[in-house]
């Protein structure tokens, strides 16, 4: 691009990453490939791939937009663990409360 | 605090102050607090929508037929338009890390352009948001409401959903989408009773379908619903229209804030205020807040569209 800085190059994979992953995800979700529906984990395959590459998606962006990946260690864990232990319990919780609801 | 810290030996005088355990600024420590608890909120949020959802299950509406527009086509476009919202979003994420990377070799030429074109890029995104907005609320098919609340769908004898301009106009002069025509209950009904292979189903994977006989009962205690607002969508259950204006227009708002917060930036960096400050921390900070917003929207993407 023109902003020739040496080292924006990291930014433009990433970038690539995002997009790559973004378009499979698009394709997918309009193919719905009969292969994928099958049950795994109580839900069917394809949603577990989108989930897996959401995650994907997520961890590039705060690792090299935000730049979490370069800061000291201490900040690094400071940020990742409570979302890490409190987002999983919560979705846990009421996920499981959803189908009891249902059933 | 100046950056040139006095290395402290570890097991001294840690407690004395001038040691940075994080090697942080303050300011951005503040806003790493802020997301956190954000991000937090926003997972409250979408695993309320996932224990909704999983409750109503077999009748929740199918994403693929629902958001279906795509600007100046006509027919069904399933989730092309918020695939051009997500780009969107990403490459105003890659404008921002631009600006900030300017920002760090000083070249205020350089910071204000990508800071620019992040401006315009939330904009955009903010806008395709109305309009995406606008034809929910507008509405699609239409629905019938029956007097349990249950939507159904109008479908024709191959089981495919039609539209009210269909069913009163006729396969050949209505539209497959209503547009802004509103239809009444009676044009409704009696078209719907003129017509022997039509049926009502309910929304969803299992796809439930009415009698025909149990149709024509069930149309004598039900209305007729277009589009959607905070009591009844025609697209099903009430609680999916309620969390889409929830949780997009929250996330929404975010990317509006962080419009305003840009634009106060980039003022900044027009008067040469961070030229003089000697750094460009803030638009850093900033770009933490923008990036979150398209983290965010990462999510909502996968839960509201995808999964």
């Amino acid at each position: 691009m023109s902003d020739n800085n040496q080292g924006t190059g990291w930014i433009w994979k990433v970038f690539w990453i995002l997009l790559i992953i973004t378009t499979v995800e698009v394709v997918l979700g309009i193919i719905q490939p009969e292969a994928l529906e099958v049950q795994v984990l109580g839900t069917r395959l394809l949603n577990s791939i989108f989930i897996i590459l959401t995650l994907v998606k997520a961890f590039y962006i705060v690792s090299a937009f935000m730049h979490l990946g370069h800061e000291r260690k201490n900040l690094k864990w400071m940020v990742y663990l409570p979302p890490l232990i409190l987002i999983p319990y919560l979705v846990f919780i009421l996920l499981t409360e959803g189908v009891a609801l249902a059933g | 605090m100046s950056d040139t810290t006095i290395e402290m030996p570890q097991d001294e005088k840690v407690w004395g102050g001038g040691s940075r355990p994080l090697g942080s600024p303050y300011g951005k420590l503040m806003m790493w607090f802020f997301l956190i608890s954000d991000a937090l909120t926003f997972s409250g949020f979408l695993a309320a929508y996932g224990m909704i959802r999983f409750k109503e299950s077999l009748t929740w509406p199918v994403a693929e037929d629902v958001f279906t527009h795509f600007p100046f086509l006509d027919g069904n476009h399933p989730l092309l338009y918020v695939a051009l919202m997500t780009f969107i979003l990403i490459m105003s994420s890659v404008t921002m890390v631009l600006a900030v990377h300017a920002g760090e070799h000083m070249n205020k030429k350089s910071v204000t352009l990508w800071m620019l074109l992040t401006i315009v890029g939330g904009l955009i995104f903010v806008g395709s948001q109305a309009w995406e907005w606008y034809h929910f609320i507008i509405g699609d098919k239409g629905a019938i409401e029956l007097h349990d609340r249950t939507i159904v769908h109008v479908v024709n004898a191959d089981g495919e959903a039609i539209s009210f301009s269909q069913l009163v106009h006729g396969m050949e002069h209505g539209h497959a989408s209503n547009h802004s025509d509103v239809f009444s209950k009676e044009e409704v009904f009696n078209a719907f009773k003129a017509d022997n292979t039509l049926a009502l189903q309910v929304p969803g994977k299992a796809g439930e379908t009415l009698s025909r006989s149990e149709a024509i009962s069930e149309l004598a205690t039900a209305d007729v619903v277009q589009g959607a607002n905070m009591q009844r969508n025609e697209y099903g259950h009430q609680q999916f229209a309620n969390f889409f204006f929830f949780i997009t227009g929250f996330h929404g708002f975010h990317v509006f804030s962080g419009v305003v917060f840009n634009f106060i930036v980039f003022y900044n960096i027009m008067l040469g205020t961070y030229e003089r400050r000697g750094h460009y921390k803030m638009v850093e900070k900033v770009g933490l807040y923008w990036h979150f917003v398209d983290l965010v929207w990462v999510f909502v993407f996968t839960f509201f569209y995808l999964v």
